[in-house]
């Protein structure tokens, strides 16, 4: 794993007065996705919010292709490369799927040919283009926001939770979408509860508890040792 | 924009009752001159008043706009907006009466050019002033609504002692651009012509900034910044440039609105602002916190509302906006148009 697009090392975030993240350690190689799990409430949001900034690093170091981006601003990093689809979505829901598009093309006008093709890995974002983003359904808005982190080049994909709460028909076109992105050679730190879906992506995995990392390795080792997944996760995840 | 394909669900793919709830905040104002139509009975009252309620509208509107973007952007509560009115109509107001030659003059070019030097001199440095505060007032006390509060009334007040140190703490009367005085009689009522250009000014902003709000990145950014600030930051865009901006175009815009305020009554103080506040706060509230075309409808309520009232029922002219604001957070606690605030 020496060739990693996004190191962190160390790093404790406090949210308020707590102490959520104790030391994080995680690399994500360059190319592939490596999915980030764990149960519900260990940290797993907290570290990809600490990656793009919405909360800062107390201690340790967050290096982004070979620069220490552990001070920059959130628009800094994003500017760098990074695009963000948080857990919430956060759609803009005043604006149209348009104009939702045309921000998330923050150094120029959105490509018609990279529009071209979101529109093939997301019909409906086509057929809603001028609605308000606000009356999309739930799978629209999730495509809708993987949409916007894919409205430019960048180098690594944060995303959190993309099939959280939608019908099964919508996953298997997420997870699509999401293959056809591995496939293009993006690097992407996926957070993802459905075990399925995680297999089926995943080229390595990371383990987290309680604010820490407790496992790193590959999917594949993860995914056929039902005993290690007992241990780390709990019976959450034994499903799949 | 990039070119649009095919379909184009909206609206009107809505069932009906969705569709009136949508709209009822705007179509409460056509529903109020009706019912004031109704209740005065008399077509050139009417119509004076309706003028008169849309210009004193349009008024509060240009105040009001400034503040709801603040607070919808950065969830910063500024009572100091209340100086940049004052501070708008004493720089404005003194220019006009520096000029005074040419405001006198019988020449609507003449008049209308003092005029422009006032509101652009008003502008300036309220706009400026706006910087200066946000800086040294606003930025310290981010995120802490009860020193936002005490602070912004400290700065309000230190504003208002200034006016009184630079121009001394008398009223100023004065008397508006010679053609902007008087009225002209349209089907019998009689309507100020002043009144007309402040209508007339106040729908061109509006037309204006709704512009920038659909078409250009800038209003794109400010809209969805209202929505969710962080979501914003995380697409690239530096929030806080983007508030400092839109704090300083809120100052200078209450700074305009300060100048058509002075003109309208003819006097100023430095209390004027101040004074002002209640209404522009009512503005706000019913609106919708951050939310533009509701303080813009809100501010047309409340003037039409004030002077049918003053007409009908002058004894109720004092209460009848607060009525309206209790009326409104009756049925939308939330105000007419809320933002819908993401978390
Ligand atoms: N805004 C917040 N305020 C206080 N505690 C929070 C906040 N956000 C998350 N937490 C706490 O931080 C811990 C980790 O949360 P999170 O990163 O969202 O977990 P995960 O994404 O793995 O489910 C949880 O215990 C949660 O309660
Ligand atoms: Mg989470």
């Amino acid at each position: 794993m020496s060739d990693a697009i996004l190191r962190i090392e160390n790093v404790h975030t406090d949210i308020a007065q707590y102490h959520i993240l104790h030391g994080v350690d995680l690399q994500v190689p360059r190319g592939a996705v490596t999915m980030l799990l764990g149960r519900n409430g260990v940290g797993k949001t907290t570290t990809l919010r600490t990656i793009i900034g919405h909360w800062p690093a107390r201690e340790g170091r967050i290096v982004f292709d070979g620069d220490d981006i552990t001070a920059l601003k959130t628009s800094e990093r994003a500017r760098a490369g990074i695009g963000y689809v948080p857990e919430d979505m956060g759609i803009f829901s005043d604006l149209t799927v348009e104009e939702n598009m045309v921000l998330a093309a923050a150094s120029g006008p959105l490509d018609t040919g990279r529009r071209d093709r979101i529109f093939e890995a997301f019909p409906p974002l086509r057929t809603f283009w001028r609605s308000p983003a606000g009356t999309l359904s739930g799978g629209q808005k999730q495509m809708l926001s993987i949409a916007r982190a894919m409205a430019e080049e960048r180098r690594l994909f944060l995303i959190d939770e993309p099939t959280k709460g939608l019908a099964p028909a919508i996953v298997s076109t997420m997870a699509g979408a999401l293959r056809d992105l591995k496939r293009q050679g993006a690097s992407i730190l996926l957070v993802e509860q459905n075990f399925a879906v995680a297999k089926a992506l995943g080229d390595f995995a990371a383990v987290m508890d309680d604010g820490r990392i407790v496992w790193a390795g590959e999917m594949e080792q993860l995914a056929t040792d039902a005993g290690l997944q007992e241990r780390l996760m709990g019976l959450s995840m034994e499903a799949g | 924009m990039s070119a649009a394909p095919d379909h184009r669900p909206r609206m009107a793919d809505l069932p009906l009752g969705e569709r009136i709830a949508k709209a009822m905040p705007v179509l409460l104002v056509p529903i109020l001159l009706v019912l004031g139509f109704l209740a005065i009975g008399n077509p050139s009252s009417w119509l004076t008043l309706t003028v008169s309620g849309l210009a004193m509208g349009m008024m509060i509107f240009i105040m009001a706009s400034g503040l709801t973007l603040v607070f919808g952007l950065m969830d910063v509560i500024n009572f100091g907006h209340g100086a940049f009115i004052s501070v708008g109509a004493f720089v404005g107001i003194s220019v006009v009466l520096a000029l005074a030659e040419w405001a006198q003059a019988p020449s609507l070019l003449l008049n209308l050019g003092v005029v422009l030097l006032a509101v652009l001199a008003a502008m300036a440095i309220t706009g400026m002033l706006g910087w200066a505060f946000e800086r040294v007032i606003v930025k310290p006390v981010y995120g802490a609504h009860l020193k936002q509060i005490l602070v912004t009334v400290g700065g309000l007040i230190v504003i208002e002692q200034l006016i009184h140190v630079i121009w001394g703490p008398d009223e100023i009367f004065f008397a508006r651009p010679e053609m902007l005085k008087g009225a002209v009689t349209f089907w019998g009522a009689a309507l100020e012509k002043y009144r007309l250009l402040a209508v007339a000014i106040g729908l061109v902003l509006f037309v204006v900034m709704r512009l920038v709000f659909r078409r250009t990145r800038i209003g794109l950014i400010v809209r969805a910044g209202v929505e969710n600030g962080e979501m914003v930051e995380a697409l690239g865009y530096r929030l806080r440039l983007v508030f400092i901006g839109v704090f300083i175009a809120g100052s200078a815009l209450a700074g305009l609105g300060g100048v058509m305020w002075g003109l309208y009554q003819e006097v100023i103080t430095a209390g004027m602002g101040e004074e002002m506040m209640i209404l522009v706060f009512i503005v706000v509230i019913i609106g919708g916190l951050g939310s533009v075309e509701g303080a813009f409808i809100g501010a047309l309520l409340v003037g039409l509302l004030q002077n049918y009232i003053a007409f009908l029922e002058p004894k109720l002219a004092l209460i009848s906006n607060i009525a309206l604001l209790t009326a409104i957070l009756m049925w939308r606690p939330q105000g007419m148009m809320p933002v819908v605030k993401a978390k």
